[in-house]
């Protein structure tokens, strides 16, 4: 029965990844580029949320969206002052860059909120409930069921809506897609928009299973999205989907069965693996052009 | 006939590489305008210039009255031009359906099927393939997408660059029909190609384009006969 328990709570933790990697995936699908700030952005969101429900006792029905959308406008800006100017430069030059801002926004945190880690309240409560016998916490459910509704809505979005396709058609060729009367612009800025509503989301559902909020609260789980968004296939919002959540379940089970402190490197380990055997991720694809 | 584009002294750079240099020409409504050139001889940068991707030096670009030298590509699709761009550029993980949808971006949605219906009675091909991915389409499906794609825009001039680039000699052979049709229908045309001989047997007027100049403009006809065109682009 714990076998189970840990399965629940592995694809629980790997569905906050799954959130996470969806945010890297959507943007370096079409951007191109590896958004190292976006584990920056879920800690902004999280203290958002912290802040809304200490200082302000706003309900979490609030808190949420709230988080959500003061993301949304952070990643929307970052990408409009620190990545557009780079649009045409080096990968490297905008590697740096994403770096950078992800240091500016850690420093931010740490001049504007202190380094000491707070006490996050959970925002669905610490209720557990027993499901056949197994403690089952409302976090947990609340988790797989908020990524559930994100990966289906995502899905509906790029598969159904005028702007959904515009963004996959910018993600293809993004000339092209001016030359459909795409504005390539705002297609950008609204994928990093909704990819950092993504991270806020994570963020408060991070936090209300882990409840110590640091400026640092980002950096690690940012890192293990980005790794599941390449063992998924990055590009690929199913792979991002796929990657997060058996990264959460390896993760849970290394710890269980094998050891806390090894945990992390097992993850890493089988990344590794998976690389060798299918470099370009689970669902990753290249594209072959035609002639 | 009215003017309907008309470029004046467009210079376009690419770093230090003067690409297209003081390059003058303009379509009438109605026409088949072509703009024939070897490789490299700047004609895609034109058509890319007029399109609103890359950018003057100087110069003006009107269309249809409208100065749209710094007018964003979006916009310039919005106000009526259309480019089929060379080698295609399908959106090959699209299917056929939203390739085409896509095209027609900028109109409003209510008129959307009436449009699909117009261009699949064009390329009945398109529609047995509407809910194929564009990447497994074969390359003169692939340029009828592209043509009918643009088509959906419902453009007042459509810009094609290569449209027989890389296919089959029996396909050449339709793409032409299908433009020389096109036109028949009301379309006015900008053709870009590297086979004159096809090129100007469909057009009104051309012009010859060489490191970037246009070196002779006139009537498509008396470029069939100058022997210096044929010498250097008809083989003799
Ligand atoms: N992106 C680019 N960067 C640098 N030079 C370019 C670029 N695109 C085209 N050129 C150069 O500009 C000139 C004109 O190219 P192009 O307009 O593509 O010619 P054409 O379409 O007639 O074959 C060529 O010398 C080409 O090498
Ligand atoms: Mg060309």
């Amino acid at each position: 029965m714990t076998f189970v328990l840990y399965l629940i709570n592995g694809v629980s933790l790997g569905s906050i990844y799954a959130i996470i990697a969806l945010g890297y995936t959507m943007v370096y699908g079409i951007a191109k580029m590896l958004n190292f700030a976006h584990g920056d952005v879920i800690m902004v969101g999280a203290y958002v949320c912290f802040f809304a429900m200490s200082s302000f006792r706003l309900p979490p029905i609030i808190v949420v969206p709230l988080a959500a959308g003061v993301c949304a406008a952070l990643g929307a800006l970052i990408e409009a002052f620190a990545y557009r100017p780079l649009r045409q430069a080096g990968s490297l030059a905008v590697l740096i860059t994403a770096i950078g801002v992800s240091y500016l926004l850690q420093n931010t945190a740490l001049l504007l909120w202190k380094s000491n880690p707070r006490v996050f309240t959970s925002i669905v409560g610490t209720d557990v409930i027993k499901i056949s016998g197994l403690p089952i916490t409302y976090v947990t459910i609340i988790t797989i069921l908020t990524c559930v509704a994100i990966m289906a809505g995502l899905t509906i979005f790029t598969g159904k809506t005028k702007m959904g396709k515009a963004m996959r058609a910018c993600a293809e060729d993004k000339n092209a897609a001016s030359l459909m009367g795409i504005n390539v612009n705002v297609t950008i800025s609204l994928t990093f928009a909704i990819g950092s509503s993504l991270a806020a989301i994570a963020g408060a559902l991070l936090c209300s299973a882990y409840p110590t909020l640091s400026p640092a609260t980002g950096s690690m789980p940012g890192i293990k999205a980005f790794t599941a968004a390449v063992f998924g296939g990055i590009g690929s919002i199913p792979g991002a989907m796929l990657g997060g959540v058996l990264l959460g379940i390896i993760e849970i089970f290394a710890k269980a069965y094998i050891s806390t402190q090894l945990s992390d490197a097992i993850v890493f380990a089988v990344l590794i693996i998976v690389l060798l055997v299918k470099p370009a991720g689970l669902l990753g694809k290249h594209a072959h052009e035609k002639v | 006939m009215p003017v309907i584009l008309k470029a004046e002294n467009i210079n376009v750079y690419y770093g230090a590489i003067h690409a297209v240099k003081d390059v003058s020409f303009h379509v009438n409504e109605g026409e088949i305008v072509t703009l024939i050139g070897a490789n490299g001889a700047g004609k895609s940068t034109i058509l890319k210039t007029v399109s609103g991707l890359l950018g003057s030096r100087g110069g003006s670009i009107s269309f249809l009255g409208e100065n749209i030298s710094s007018v964003p590509p979006h916009k310039i699709v919005e106000s009526g031009l259309a480019q089929v761009p060379e080698g295609r550029a399908v959106f090959l993980q699209m299917t056929v359906e939203e390739n085409l949808e896509m095209g027609g971006f900028t109109r409003p949605k209510s008129g959307g099927r009436t449009r699909l219906e117009r261009v699949f009675t064009r390329f009945p091909r398109l529609k047995e393939r509407r809910c194929q991915l564009a990447g497994t389409l074969s390359g003169g499906e692939q340029q009828m997408l592209a043509i009918g794609r643009a088509l959906m825009s419902e453009p007042r001039l459509l810009m094609m660059d290569e449209p027989s680039m890389g296919l089959a000699p029996i396909l050449v052979e339709q793409i032409f029909e299908i433009i020389n049709d096109l036109n028949r229908s009301g379309s006015t045309i900008l053709l870009v190609e590297q086979n004159a001989q096809m090129a100007l047997s469909i057009a009104d007027r051309g012009y010859v384009l060489e490191n970037g100049e246009i070196i002779k403009s006139a009537p498509a006809d008396k470029l069939l006969e100058d022997d210096d065109v044929k010498k250097a682009y008809l083989g003799g």
